[in-house]
């Protein structure tokens, strides 16, 4: 266990490396001057010419990824060529409130899709199963953005019970787990948490069913367990395949919607990317993605590392 | 567009939908309603930006960070009068009394500054400081030199003159109440381009370290409003400046709020769910559901223009006079008023006839098919042999309207008349690089036209930019290298007039041959719509990009 351990935590290193090269390379790929959204239009070349000279756009490739590498390893991600603030500053303010979101996303989210997985499995083919793969399918395909627009037009512009946007009645800077703030959570999360019930729930019903199916459950069965105690077992088996996939939504989840941040006017990192990437603010679009990816890489480990805690043989 | 064809389809939401509605609303009612007490007399805005404009003095986000930010914090030497909505609002005194040419050498320029005014910090405005805020945009070795501010606003003020090998400067002090400009040749414009140089403080830039990032956080301008709390990207809270030198521009307001809400249809529903009093920009669809719920529209005349900017490189159809006024005589400009709502203005020209620039073209912008059709009959084209052009157009953009519906229609107008539209749709920043490279780059792949819309605020802008023979790529954007030497002859008799209604004369034959060699394809002039609740009071809409809310109470 103790060298699968230090193995896996050793992937992680190439892997990382190679999320940097990804990040800066995919960033720069994309067409046009990483100034020309941030200077006005009619300024002169010049003027470009000496503010490319500052940020260091106009080094080589190579070089300009080198010194991002390096000031990366010292914890530092630049300054947003668009805002001058510290990219570090920029993503703790936006994290926090995008974790806010995900794990209020995820706890709904998997609750709903494990509970109707679940039965949908155990019912295989029952109305019931029928019913919640009905609304597993409509979960993943109802687009983010157009459920978002219709929660909002339903809660906040015509009840008027719920707030449209934003994180408070004065913004994320004053966030307190009151109930005031508590209901700018209620329609982001909803929508944020439809996706990944969707795919829990066809993920879980489909593992249930699977390992229902399989000749060690008649065994238990013909040893008189009760159904609750043969459930027990299910369950134990269906867990790995259930977390690496509820790992997988977990980490969208922290990358922020770019659409429900958009929607909601959340400012998360979701929010951050959507400015970095209409301002073509490289620094900024460079750390925000980076930092994701590596929240992306962890959480996988991790759930690598919880799979082979509860199944032995992942180990092997 | 998209949150009415989602109130459409609300009727066919299943019923297992409206359960979880219900359910969801007894949650939320169950929650309290008590909400966070406000003070009299504040009022949200919600702002097209995506971010809070830059603090520091120049502010980005184009006009709308002049609009919500620089104007607030900041007066220039010269202002806007954005006194009355029902004329072209023009130049009034700011922090100069007075501005005044010298007649023996019209290269120099004395500005009497205003004696009294303050910083919100308490230091003095005088004569150092505007040598200093000039300094802070030019003079690379000035520790407050900040190149990023300076690519900001150094090509609005292209007269003034400075030699960055000697770092001879265009600015002296004169007395401390004066200061001396030299342009770089004399230059009626200058007015115009000097007010939008905002001064920033030279105390609170020592008192934040000499860092304009810490300065940004705690500006520190003479302005109406001092920023009391920015959050990036979510908020920032002014409240009335009591010191400020013109007792009639004292906001009447206890607290402003500005939110940046870029996203139109999140902009509606914050107001009709009551998050804001007041949103920029409505889209046009959504007026009437905002004018049903009892919202106040509020719109005006201001200088800006829809057009299509033309290529008169080699090869470019639009090099005969008698297609361009095809495609101007082609377009049903009443149709495109109504595909926006009526939140429009038929052009005329690149300016409005209300307009002291506008002067007396014979050309008349009109909807006539068959004059257009005889034009191009008359230029060897007909329906065997349509006119091909091709645009560069966006799918969105500051100033843009509703690109994409409106260029469709035009394209359905011209492809009426015999003219062939083909259209090459990018994303907005996209096409203003293009823009900036001229017709003959090669990223301009053989696109005979552009469509940016424009300000018409100040001559340069309006005029001179477009269509000065040697303001093309690189130095400036006259993208399709226009060139008319007895324009450029005007364009310069302008700029030598001193006494303003000579150079509006200048101004309006310029635009008046403009007008009859048609240019430019013109279409439409926005009217800014901007929606609020009915508790907004006093608010002046000029005829202006910038806005004052000083006047602006709440009921």
């Amino acid at each position: 266990m103790l060298t699968y351990l230090i193995r896996r935590i050793l992937y992680v290193i190439p892997i990382c490396l190679g999320v940097t090269v990804l990040v800066f390379g995919l960033v720069h790929l994309a067409p046009g001057d990483p100034l020309s959204a941030v200077v006005p239009p009619d300024a002169p070349e010049e003027m470009v010419q000496e503010l490319r000279v500052a940020y260091g756009f106009d080094k080589p490739l190579p070089i300009q990824y080198a010194t991002w590498l390096g000031r990366v390893l010292t914890g530092d991600l630049g300054v947003s060529v668009a805002r001058g603030r510290e990219v570090t500053s920029e993503l703790a303010l936006a994290v926090p409130n995008t974790l806010i979101l995900a794990v209020g996303g995820t706890l709904l989210g998997f609750t709903l899709g494990a509970f109707f997985g679940g039965v949908a499995g155990y019912f295989q083919g029952r109305w019931i199963d029928k019913l919640a793969t009905g609304i597993a399918i409509t979960g993943v395909s109802v687009p983010h953005y157009w459920l978002g627009l219709v929660l909002v037009i339903i809660f906040s512009v015509e009840m008027n019970v719920l707030p449209a946007i934003g994180m408070g009645p004065n913004g994320s800077s004053t966030w307190v787990w009151d109930t005031e703030h508590m209901k700018h959570l209620v329609l982001p999360i909803i929508t944020l948490s439809v996706i990944p019930m969707g795919i829990i729930t066809r993920t879980v019903r489909a593992t249930v069913a699977e390992i229902l199916n399989q000749e060690f459950v008649q065994a238990l069965h013909a040893k008189g367990l009760l159904n609750h105690q043969v459930l027990m077992h299910v369950v134990t088996n269906a867990a790995p395949t259930t977390l690496a996939v509820m790992g997988i939504q977990l980490g969208y989840l922290l990358g922020g919607s770019i659409l429900v941040e958009t929607v909601f006017q959340w400012p998360g990192t979701g929010s951050l990317l959507n400015s970095a990437i209409f301002e073509r603010d490289i620094p900024l679009l460079q750390g925000t993605i980076l930092v994701l990816a590596m929240f992306f890489v962890f959480l996988n480990l991790l759930v690598d590392l919880v799979q082979s805690a509860i199944d032995p043989r992942m180990v092997r | 567009m998209m949150v009415n064809s989602v109130y459409k389809h609300l009727g066919r939401l299943p019923s297992v939908i409206l359960g979880g509605v219900v359910a969801v609303a007894v949650i939320a009612g169950s929650m309290s309603n008590s909400g966070t007490a406000r003070a009299e007399g504040t009022l949200r805005v919600g702002m097209t930006a995506a971010d809070i404009p830059l603090s520091w003095g120049q502010p980005d986000q184009g006009f709308e960070g002049y609009r919500f930010m620089g104007l607030m914090l900041y007066d220039g030497l010269i202002n806007w009068d954005l006194s009355s909505s029902n004329k072209p609002s023009g130049l009034i005194p700011g922090l100069a009394e007075s501005w005044t040419v010298n007649p023996n050498d019209k290269t120099k320029w004395i500005f009497k500054l205003r004696e009294g005014a303050k910083f919100h910090d308490g230091s003095e405005f005088d004569a150092d400081a505007v040598l200093w805020n000039f300094d802070r945009l030019f003079d690379k070795t000035a520790p407050q030199y900040s190149a990023r501010m300076a690519s900001l606003v150094n090509f609005r003020i292209p007269s003034v003159s400075y030699n960055k090998d000697s770092n001879t400067k265009g600015w002296k002090k004169v007395d401390k109440y004066t200061v001396e400009f030299t342009t770089k040749s004399p230059d009626s414009f200058f007015p115009y381009q000097i007010c939008y140089i905002l001064m920033s403080s030279p105390a609170q830039f020592d008192n934040t370290g000499k860092d304009w990032n810490k300065f940004a956080q705690n500006p520190s301008g003479t302005g109406p409003w001092k920023l009391t709390k920015m959050v990036p990207r979510e908020r920032a809270e002014f409240v009335p400046f009591k010191g400020h030198w013109d007792s009639s521009r004292q906001p009447k307001l206890d607290k402003l709020i500005t939110i940046p809400i870029p996203d139109p249809n999140a902009r509606t529903a914050a107001l009709l769910s009551g998050q804001v009093d007041w949103i920029e920009a409505p889209s046009p669809d959504a007026i009437p559901k905002l004018k049903e719920r009892g919202m106040v529209i509020s719109s005006n005349l201001y200088p800006h223009v829809w057009s299509w900017h033309l290529s008169r490189v080699k090869g470019s159809p639009w090099n005969d006079i008698r297609i361009r006024k095809a495609a101007n005589l082609a377009i049903d400009r009443a149709g495109v008023k109504a595909l926006l709502g009526g939140y429009a203005i038929e052009a005329k020209g690149h300016v409005t006839p209300a307009d002291p620039w506008y002067g007396k073209p014979s050309f008349q912008l009109r909807y006539d098919p068959a004059a257009a059709k005889k034009l191009l009959k008359e230029a060897g084209h007909g329906p065997n042999n349509p006119v091909k052009v091709k645009m560069m157009i966006s799918a969105s953009g500051s100033g843009q309207m509703l690109p994409l519906p409106m260029n469709e229609y035009i394209q359905q107008n011209l492809k009426e008349v015999g003219i062939d539209v083909e259209f090459e749709v990018m994303e907005w920043q996209s096409l203003l690089d293009r823009w900036r490279a001229g017709a003959k780059a090669e990223q301009a792949n053989g696109a005979h036209g552009v469509n940016v819309s424009y300000t018409t605020q100040d001559p340069y802008s309006s005029f001179t930019r477009f269509l000065r023979c040697d303001l093309h790529a690189p130095s400036g954007v006259n993208w399709g290298y226009h060139c008319n030497k007895e324009i450029d002859g005007l364009l310069e008799k302008a700029s030598l007039a001193f006494d303003p209604k000579e150079r509006d004369i200048w101004i309006a034959k310029v635009h008046t041959m403009e007008v009859d060699q048609a240019l430019f394809v013109w279409v439409v002039h926005d009217v800014a719509p901007r929606a609020m609740t009915t508790k907004v009071q006093g608010f002046i809409q000029a005829r202006n990009w910038f806005q004052s809310l000083t006047p602006v109470s709440m009921k």
